[in-house]
C-alpha cells in the first residue's frame, strides 16, 4: 500500500510542472496541495499537474484541483492538467467539472 | 432470512486505509462483471461513503471503526454494498449533495455517490451511528458481455 504521495517538481521554461505518482485520496491530496501551494508562491507564467502517474482521484483531489485553478487564476497563471486517465477523467466528468480546466495529453502541448 | 455477505470487513477509521478497500470492491466488481469505467466509479462512490464517515461521522478520529459488507446481487445482477459506523447519527433527509453550478472545492461525495449507484440510501442505527446500503447493477451492455454464469458457479 503507497502510504505518501510522490510528488516530483520540474522547472521548464516559464513552467512549474508538478508530477504527483501514486492515488490521490483522502490520505494523501492534502500533499499535492501544499506542493500546489508552494509553486503557486513562485508565480509562474503556468502551472502545470501532469497526473500520468496518477491511477485514482477522489474528491479530495477534485476539490485540490479546483484550488490550485482558483489560485493560478487569482495570480492570473495558466493552469493545465495534463496525462488525465480514464478513472480519473470518469471522476471529473461525474463531478461535471471536466470542461472547467485545461486538459492537455502531453507536456510539450501544454506548453504551447 | 439476508444471506450471509460474501465478503465483510471490519477497519478502523483511517484514511491510509481506503486503498485496500478501494480494491477489495474494484476486485468484487470485476467477478460480477461490471466494465472498467463502472469499477472506477464504484470504487470513487465507496472511497467518498467511507471518506464520509471519517470525516463528519468520526471528526477525523483514525481509530474508531467501520464495517463494510458486500454481496453479489443476482437480478438484477450487480453489487450491494453495507457500510456501518458508531459515528455521529445523522438524520438521513439532512444528507444531500450540493448545487454543482456553484464551483468551489468539496462537498462533492454525495453527488458522486448518488450519480454512480442505482440506490443509495442512508438510516440511522438503533444502536447508533449510521448505515448506508448502496447497489448498482449492471447496465444492459454489462450485462450482454457477461459469460453466462454455470450451474456450479451461480451466486448463492
Amino acid at each position: 500500500m503507497n502510504q505518501e504521495l510522490v510528488i516530483e517538481q520540474k522547472i521548464i521554461g516559464d513552467m512549474i510542472v508538478l508530477r504527483p505518482a501514486g492515488d490521490i485520496d483522502m490520505a494523501r491530496s492534502s500533499a499535492i496541495r501544499k506542493a500546489v501551494t508552494e509553486a503557486v508562491r513562485t508565480r509562474p507564467a503556468k502551472l502545470v499537474i501532469d497526473l500520468t502517474a496518477v491511477d485514482y482521484m477522489d474528491s479530495s483531489g477534485i476539490a485540490t484541483m479546483i484550488e490550485a485553478l482558483q489560485s493560478s487564476m487569482r495570480n492570473k497563471m495558466k493552469f493545465v492538467l495534463v496525462g488525465v486517465g480514464p478513472k480519473v477523467r470518469s471522476a471529473f466528468e461525474i463531478t461535471k467539472l471536466v470542461g472547467m480546466f485545461t486538459i492537455c495529453d502531453t507536456i510539450e502541448d501544454a506548453a504551447k | 432470512m439476508e444471506r450471509n455477505p460474501e465478503i465483510s470487513i471490519r477497519l478502523f477509521s483511517d484514511p491510509h486505509l481506503l486503498s485496500t478497500i478501494r480494491s477489495t470492491v474494484e476486485g468484487l466488481a470485476k467477478v460480477v462483471g461490471f466494465s472498467e469505467k463502472s469499477r472506477g466509479l464504484l470504487m470513487l462512490a465507496i472511497d467518498e461513503a467511507l471518506a464520509n464517515v471519517i470525516r463528519h461521522g468520526y471528526d477525523g478520529r483514525t481509530d474508531e471503526m467501520i464495517w463494510v459488507h458486500l454481496w453479489r446481487v443476482r437480478e438484477p445482477r450487480g453489487i450491494r454494498i453495507i457500510i456501518e459506523d458508531l459515528g455521529r447519527s445523522v438524520a438521513p433527509e439532512k444528507i444531500k449533495g450540493r448545487d454543482l453550478s456553484d464551483v468551489k472545492p468539496g462537498g462533492l461525495g454525495v453527488h458522486i455517490i448518488k450519480e454512480t449507484m442505482n440506490e443509495s440510501c442512508w438510516e440511522q442505527r438503533p444502536e447508533g451511528g449510521m448505515r448506508l446500503t448502496l447497489v448498482k447493477w449492471l447496465s444492459p451492455e454489462e450485462l450482454q458481455n457477461v459469460t453466462p454464469t454455470k450451474p456450479e458457479n451461480t451466486f448463492p
